[in-house]
């Protein structure tokens, strides 16, 4: 195959703890910290092995955001990514007008393989890459742990509830990565010297022919209900003694 | 009125618990009529098991060869075939819903409301965002067909009892080919179900090693308990991956969720946040598990386990 795309999304921290704001109108993420979703890093990781062992020509890194976005755009072409695209858009885009995004440059760009993260650790939604799947009429391997490129198809390990379920699927096709595929390599210095030079696009939505979708809106935000404070207890009698007093041994 | 289909999750034998917690979740909205179908190769006794659902009104049958496995390639056309006449079409917040639903969402040209943890109205209701860390109430459009996938450690699963119709559906849609099933390897451990053992054991990265995890399956075994682990001991090879409970494994409510050696990193607590009560057993005292466990016991799980598992 010659191309594959892949999505970076632009996230809090994954180890932010995110506050509420008091105004229930979303998270606090001012002055917090801001990182690449971290199963897209896999995702993107997985792409540069696929690449690098003659298996594709071109990694392009896709982003959709405002322009602090370009900060993961950047990370990901130091990783290795050959070219990036950030796709315009103000605050977030739904999964499904996303997805269309990525249907849009998959055909644009005649894409073998997109692999995208399976959920970003904000939205928590785990949707685009089904939803690509379905707008571009292809197979899906969702949650992979081990991915085998065999010719025109992908041999993909999925982690499911079960266990390890084993598909097969024609490229081209959606695959969407899960934590233990692999370990993302680190970004050394000369590499974010290099991708200073290598292309960034920018393009919006319109460029791309895509409407967005109807969208399902956030009315508010609340912190989740607290647990009550526990008690300690000092050894393994007490601990005992305390589960037979609420009845569960 | 909400006419609701809900899409059964099972293994070709038995109904997975998660459609009677969809079932649950629907019957919260007012005045919903509740159909539940089932592809399967073969269905009848699926069906059955569905028909017997509280609030149930009917159960749709789908045979086909292809519907064997359920991969979502070849179950998302046949969905949209038959959600014509629905209003809502909600399945389960597991990896089979997770992957189904968002490909019939997009079939249908909608975004969809993924986790519901409870419900505000007919097309409003409560989902977790960032690692459970926040709630959003989320309003979804109602001129167009509403797909959701349900969180079923919010809810209880409904009554048994019922005796609701069953009916089979046929329907005429080409399906893909370009998606095979290869095999399933899935550890029968003769334990209770993680999502819905009333009890649960799980260690971290503490336990030290595979073989140190016996000492885990053995308070189990006392317990009558399922067992659990974080993504730290799974990721070094301690157990099988569909023993990871988290934000990115299962989401779980026993009544009694026993954690040993498990530091508690909040991608880990959201997985556990509807457990009756916590037990956390950790060494270090400022352990981030201490926070949220109902009994706290400071100590070294290597001493702790092997008594504990002798007292009880």
């Amino acid at each position: 195959m010659d191309t594959i795309i892949v999505g970076l999304k632009r996230v809090v921290d994954y180890n932010v703890r995110v506050q509420v704001k008091s105004d229930g109108t979303g998270v606090e993420t001012d002055g917090v910290k801001m990182s690449i979703n971290p199963f897209d890093e896999v995702a993107l990781e997985e792409a540069l092995r696929i690449k690098e062992s003659g298996q594709a020509k071109e990694v392009i890194a896709v982003s959709i955001g405002d322009s602090a976005a370009q900060q993961q755009l950047r990370t990901g072409l130091a990783m290795g990514a050959d070219r990036a695209i950030l796709v315009a858009a103000d605050g977030e885009t739904d999964p499904l007008t996303v997805a269309r995004v990525f249907k849009a440059l998959a055909d644009k760009e005649g894409a073998g393989l997109v692999l995208l993260g399976k959920q970003a650790i904000d939205g928590d939604n785990n949707q685009i890459p089904q939803m690509l799947a379905a707008l571009w009429d292809r197979p899906q391997a969702t949650f992979a742990s081990q991915i085998v490129i065999e010719g025109d198809t992908a041999k993909v390990i999925r982690e499911v509830d079960a266990g390890l379920e084993t598909i097969e699927v024609d490229l081209p096709a959606v695959i969407s990565a899960d934590l233990r595929l692999n370990e993302p390599r680190y970004v050394k210095l000369p590499d974010i010297m290099k991708a200073k030079k290598k292309p960034l696009d920018e393009i919006n939505l319109a460029d791309l022919g895509v409407d967005a979708a109807p969208a399902i809106k956030e009315v508010s935000y609340a912190p989740p209900e607290e647990r009550k404070k526990g008690i300690a207890v000092d050894d393994v009698p007490a601990l005992v003694a305390a589960l037979k007093d609420k009845g569960l041994v | 009125m909400s006419k609701i289909l809900i899409i059964a999750e099972h293994d070709g034998k038995t109904l997975n618990p998660s459609t009677a917690k969809c079932v649950a979740c629907a019957a919260a909205i007012d005045s919903a009529e509740i159909d539940v179908a089932v592809f399967a190769a073969n269905a009848a006794e699926l069906a059955a098991e569905a028909a017997a659902i509280a609030s149930v009104n009917r159960v749709l049958t789908v045979e086909r060869a292809e519907n064997e496995q359920s991969l979502s390639a070849i179950l998302a056309p046949q969905i949209v075939a038959l959600a014509s006449d629905y209003s809502h079409v909600f399945g389960p917040s597991t990896t089979f819903g997770r992957d189904l639903m968002p490909r019939v969402a997009a079939l249908l040209g909608v975004n969809q409301v993924s986790d519901i943890m409870s419900v505000a109205g007919s097309h409003s209701f409560k989902r977790p965002v960032y690692a459970g860390n926040a709630v959003v109430t989320v309003e979804a459009p109602a001129d167009v067909k509403l797909v959701a996938t349900v969180r079923v450690a919010s809810w209880q699963a409904p009554a048994g009892g019922n005796s609701a119709g069953i009916e089979s559906a046929a329907i005429d849609v080409e399906l893909p080919g370009h998606t095979r099933f290869v095999e399933l390897a899935a550890g029968d451990t003769g334990r209770p179900d993680l999502q819905t053992a009333t009890r649960v054991v799980a260690a971290g990265r503490a336990i030290g090693s595979e073989e140190n995890f016996d000492l885990v399956y053995k308070l189990a075994d006392v317990l009558g308990a399922g067992v659990g682990a974080s993504r730290a001991a799974v990721d070094a090879g301690y157990c099988p991956n569909d023993m990871q409970v988290g934000q990115t494994g299962k989401i779980i409510a026993p009544d009694l969720y026993i954690a040993v050696g498990i530091s508690g990193a909040i991608q880990h607590l959201t997985g556990i946040k509807d457990a009756g009560t916590i037990v956390a057993i950790n060494k270090d005292e400022e352990a981030p598990i201490f926070e949220v466990a109902d009994i706290g016991l400071v100590g070294d799980l290597f001493a702790v386990l092997p008594e504990l598992t002798e007292a009880l």
